[in-house]
């Protein structure tokens, strides 16, 4: 009914389908979340569900937050992600939202932090070729031209340079749910997805 | 990790025999054509078996009217029917490579010793 859940990036295997063609999957453990908040049109301006994920010792929590569970009568969490929902009445705070959302075959969204290069040079960064190695070459691994001359007299916007790489929010569309296991709490969803292992990823029915 | 391991585990064919570098198999494989399903059955020497989980596979080499011929088969796919060990052959490697640079007798294992 919400559409989406919060879960925790496993890791890759592979399984194989009927036909004996190979599937790359990633493992994501996803939920139980709680709904902790509900914000509604009449009060909030847009409609969405606040969703608990992991659950967190009470001594744990800081004192504003912890007033914040207290309010809505839940267990404290790790993690808080807000989801819009159309449907708002169907939900009901300190309701559960479990993996059962999704059936294989589903068309998820998975958005996740990506894991952080540093500081990257051009090659690594967005691709570039490198410079020969020997025949004299200083031009390694170098941008080389960032421009013309006088005009335009200056480096054009935009143009691709080095500088910090990853470790930044990214959503890889439109990928299968292969499998779910609601004894585990444990969705398959073909392909890739950001991050390293163990961290956070939202997961949101796509339609 | 170990709630992978259970995945990879209900996928994992467990009911092939054993096979190491230097057994001659037989693998029978289940191929599709144009609708029509067959079983091919190609037989050589293991040359390699490398990988873990879903992921193990083993090569097969055999000469085919002359030409050397290697086909990679993983221990998990569906579309391998049966593999029968037709005779175990005393290799002191992990990878037959060198099999690849020997034809004819200089190419023969000899039996493995019980």
């Amino acid at each position: 009914m919400v559409g989406g859940i919060l879960a925790k990036k496993l890791g890759m295997t592979r399984i194989f389908a009927e036909d004996g063609n190979v599937v790359p999957v990633t493992v994501l453990e996803a939920g139980p979340c709680t709904v902790v908040q509900k914000k509604t049109v009449e009060k909030d301006g847009y409609n969405a569900v606040q969703l608990g994920f992991m659950p967190k010792k009470k001594s744990r929590v800081p004192k504003p937050l912890l007033g914040h569970f207290e309010k809505a009568g839940t267990p404290c969490f790790y993690h808080l992600r807000e989801f819009k929902v159309s449907n708002i009445e169907a939900v009901e705070v300190g309701q559960q939202v479990t993996v059962e959302e999704f059936q294989p075959g589903d068309v998820v969204d998975v958005t996740g932090t990506s894991k952080g290069r540093g500081f990257a040079g051009v090659i690594k960064r967005h691709g570039f070729k490198r410079g020969p190695e020997t025949h004299g070459s200083r031009n390694h691994r170098r941008p080389k031209s960032i421009g013309c001359c006088t005009f335009p007299g200056r480096v054009i916007k935009g143009k691709r340079m080095p500088g910090h790489m990853g470790n930044k929010r990214v959503t890889i569309k439109n990928l299968k749910v292969v499998d779910v296991r609601p004894e585990h709490n444990l969705i398959l969803v073909k392909g890739a997805v950001p991050g390293s292992r163990n961290s956070l990823v939202i997961i949101k029915k796509v339609g | 990790m170990n709630r992978i391991q259970m995945i990879e585990k209900e996928h994992m064919r467990l009911d092939l025999p054993e096979i190491k570098p230097g057994y001659t198999v037989k693998v029978y494989q289940r191929i599709t054509e144009e609708g029509k399903e067959r079983i091919q059955i190609f037989q050589g020497v293991v040359i390699k078996v490398r990988g873990s989980g879903t992921g193990a596979t083993f090569t097969v080499r055999k000469i085919s009217y002359g030409v050397g011929v290697e086909k990679v088969f993983p221990f998990s796919s569906p579309t391998v029917e049966k593999v029968e060990v037709v005779s175990k052959g005393r290799v002191r490697r992990a990878k037959l490579y060198y099999l690849r640079a020997l034809r004819g007798k200089a190419a023969r294992l000899a039996e493995k010793k019980h």
